[in-house]
């Protein structure tokens, strides 16, 4: 028998491989939007330990208790170990389901569960759900901003991204209406609406149940698809809670996508989506393409999980915990942000989303504020046309409240040094109480704090 | 030969000292190479005298690695390394003393004025911005004087633009220059040792040519290599190229940018420590010079451990 030979090169598979022209020419077209940014490239840096970073969406993990989640990996291996480590359905176990079931009626939805399917991750939602209804050069509407996870996904099956302004109350489904009028005029149908109701990523505003009503209609009377993205619905901090679209629409023209990674583990990695039984038979076909099955092994624990029936005690401690943090980094804004900026103050999620006046754009602010070791999202990230690069995303889930201060002064010091630069530029007096500023923002939000 | 990779580092051009680092790393162990990969960081003195590489080759860009710091540690601890020395480095990494140097040579460069915040913020500087449009015209270019791969550079069109065009620049330097724009074509020359490597034309595809991500990824700007260049421009440009390396005092290699325009070449700037990714101009010269990127690295490797400047 010839003897196999020891590896040689232990650390990488193929010593080479990174010579990308020996490929380039093999790459699919839609590869090219798939691009390493340099917006990326700056984000590598806020992975140093000094950075405070209130650029990620991370939610909180650290108050899981162990003891809880050993004791349910414990009962999965003594009890069902073959079947947690076997594959499963495409369509996911009827018991995660049942867990779905729960997590969807705490809002109000009952959905059939064969309307269903049991996701990795609301991420992998989303592109099953474009896989299955976008043809390159198909339009997408979606919300301006949008969620920037949401972008290389659309962009990767080669849609046409159109963005509508959102405000306080969400989309601007009157913005919608005159949007579908002329692409009804040019004879493009769009395939589907994308949207984040509640608490939006990354602009921290909820939409209101009068323009839930109107898409809901819309999207009836024109048959049109709106897949609503519901990641953050029951992590709501003050006001009224607001029916998801679903709900309200029923099902008909309304693909749902919720994940547990907000209100439990994103590490998991289990979302889902539901969707009328035509589309859902597609999306299975697509998911089964895909990965076969989602993960058999955190099915089972999160099955163990909701057997505990602590899970909403859980999303009301993680409730908690975001309020308090929200509320400190409003107020941090309001101490350390100069008077001409604007930012949302959500009802709930993980982001507020600020506008900076226009002559400062928030990737060069990024590369300062990296030097003070702290980090954001550029705007710029939730558009696909080069927009939003006055404003920044700002996550409160995912560090303390100390944290929240310190990062929130860090960001106000160096916008303060560009406003004070900008005023020595142009010979402007500094007010102490400048005029608000309307137009230039890409969201026209009212001022923190003010009377709308 | 124990080979140290410096890369990585804390300058805001870390992703792509990543990727030159990691692709000059397998072209290394391919040679036959001891390769000891370091991403620079504040241990970077005690691992460098722990393991006594025989020679560092640093692919690291923008400040820390390009400017001449990490040139000059090598240099106390006596390891031969890649590329310029630490002086000459300092004088690529700012663009001020770079085309300082430049133009007291008699070669040129557009005419500039250089700012730093404390012209504006104590003396008024704002006031001198008005007579921009008779001394410069428009469009402008403005640049942090200390900075790579494009950042915060931006053109202004007219009057109105240039304060928050310097409002960005600002955000990577202290000091920035105010350029006059020449319009031409957009040329690379690499140098290698006392060697000009064919010369490199970027052809801009979509966006705006001043675009940071445009130079690093493949399908927005395409390189012609060797350019299209007659027999008078090509000797120009290498000509002018070559007096800009002497006068900086590079050594090993360095890339020299330069615009073609009606008049003949311009020199805009120096790069002590090129890009040496996939979509990298060095490279790209080198193998349209028959150099694959095995022997461009090992040539390097020689160049580091006998130095040799354009005699």
């Amino acid at each position: 028998m010839a003897e196999v030979p020891e590896p040689t090169h232990r650390r990488r598979s193929h010593a080479g491989t990174r010579d990308l022209e020996r490929y380039a020419g093999l790459f699919a077209e839609r590869t090219g939007v798939m691009r390493s940014s340099a917006m990326r490239d700056l984000m590598a840096i806020t992975a140093r330990p000094e950075v405070i970073s209130l650029a990620g969406g991370l939610p909180d993990t650290s108050t899981f208790p162990p003891q809880s989640f050993a004791a349910q990996m414990t009962r999965i291996a003594q009890e069902s170990a073959a079947k947690a480590l076997q594959y499963g359905p495409t369509e996911g176990f009827e018991e995660t389901k049942d867990c779905i079931l729960e997590v969807m009626g705490a809002e109000g939805m009952l959905p059939d569960p064969d309307d269903i399917i049991v996701t990795t991750g609301g991420q992998q939602a989303i592109d099953l759900v474009c896989k299955t209804l976008i043809d390159p050069g198909d339009v997408v509407i979606c919300e301006a901003p949008t969620y920037p996870g949401a972008i290389p996904t659309l962009c990767s099956y080669q849609a046409d991204v159109v963005q509508v302004e959102c405000d306080e109350d969400g989309m601007q489904v009157e913005v919608l209406e005159k949007l579908l009028d002329d692409l009804r005029s040019e004879g493009r149908r769009p395939k589907f609406v994308y949207s984040v109701p509640s608490f939006q990523n990354p602009a921290g505003v909820t939409m209101s149940l009068e323009r839930r009503r109107r898409l809901v209609e819309l999207a009836r009377a024109q048959e049109l698809l709106v897949v609503e993205d519901n990641p953050y619905g029951l992590l709501r901090y003050g006001g009224e809670p607001m029916p998801p679209l679903y709900q309200l629409d029923g099902g008909d023209f309304v693909i749902y996508l919720g994940t547990f990674s907000k209100i439990l583990s994103p590490g998991i990695r289990l979302g889902w989506a539901v969707a009328p039984p035509p589309v859902m038979e597609k999306i299975v076909l697509g998911k089964q393409a895909a990965d076969l099955c989602t993960s058999t092994l955190t099915q089972y624990f999160v099955r163990e999980y909701f057997a505990e029936r602590r899970w909403q005690h859980y999303v009301d401690d993680l409730v908690e915990i975001y309020r308090g943090r929200r509320d400190t980094m409003l107020e941090a804004l309001r101490d350390n942000f100069p008077a001409e900026a604007t930012w949302t103050e959500p009802d709930g999620g993980l982001f507020i989303w600020a506008t900076l006046p226009d002559y400062i754009d928030t990737s060069d602010l990024l590369a300062k504020a990296l030097r003070a070791d702290v980090a954001f999202v550029p705007g710029q990230a939730a558009y696909v046309d080069g927009r939003g690069s006055h404003s920044m995303r700002l996550n409160f889930s995912g560090v303390n409240e100390d944290e929240i201060r310190e990062g929130v002064r860090r960001i106000g010091k160096v916008i303060a040094e560009q406003v004070d630069l900008y005023g020595a530029l142009t010979g402007e007096q500094k007010q102490p109480e400048p005029e608000q500023q309307s137009a230039p923002n890409v969201l026209p939000f009212r001022k923190a704090g003010e009377a709308g | 030969m124990k080979v140290a990779v410096l890369k990585g580092g804390r300058s805001l051009e870390r992703g792509v000292s990543l990727r030159s680092g990691a692709r000059v790393e397998d072209a290394l162990e391919r040679l036959g190479h001891e390769v000891l990969p370091i991403d620079v960081g504040s241990d970077l003195v005690e691992r460098l005298i722990a393991e006594r590489p025989d020679v560092a080759f640093v692919a690291m860009h923008g400040v820390g690695g390009e400017d001449g710091t990490v040139q000059e540690l090598l240099e106390i601890l006596g390891i031969p390394f890649t590329g310029p020395g630490a002086a000459a480095c300092a004088r690529c990494m700012d663009k001020v003393q770079a085309k300082d140097a430049i133009e007291l040579v008699g070669l040129p460069t557009p005419h500039w004025f250089a700012f730093n915040q404390t012209a504006f913020r104590e003396f008024g500087a704002g006031d001198a911005l008005g007579r921009l449009e008779k001394t410069l015209g428009f469009p402008l270019v403005v640049k942090p004087s200390r900075g790579g791969s494009s950042l915060g550079v931006r053109f202004a069109r007219s009057p109105v633009e240039v304060p928050q065009a310097l409002v960005s620049a600002f955000s990577y330097d202290d000091r920035v220059l105010l350029e006059r724009f020449v319009d031409g074509r957009e040329l690379a020359v690499s140098i290698l040792g006392d060697e000009p490597m064919p010369t490199v034309e970027a052809i801009l595809l979509e966006g705006d040519r001043y675009d940071f991500e445009a130079r690093y990824e493949i399908g927005r700007t395409r390189f012609a290599c060797p350019a299209e260049l007659s027999a008078e421009e090509e000797r120009a440009v290498t000509e002018a190229a070559a007096g800009a390396y002497r006068a900086l005092g590079c050594t090993g290699f360095a890339r020299v940018d330069l615009i073609l325009g009606d008049e003949g070449p311009w020199l805009l700037e120096a790069n002590a420590i090129p890009g040496l990714t996939d979509t990298s101009l060095l490279p790209q010269a080198a193998e349209a010079a028959g150099l694959s990127f095995e022997q461009l690295v090992e040539r390097i490797l020689d160049l580091a451990l006998s130095p040799q400047g354009i005699s």
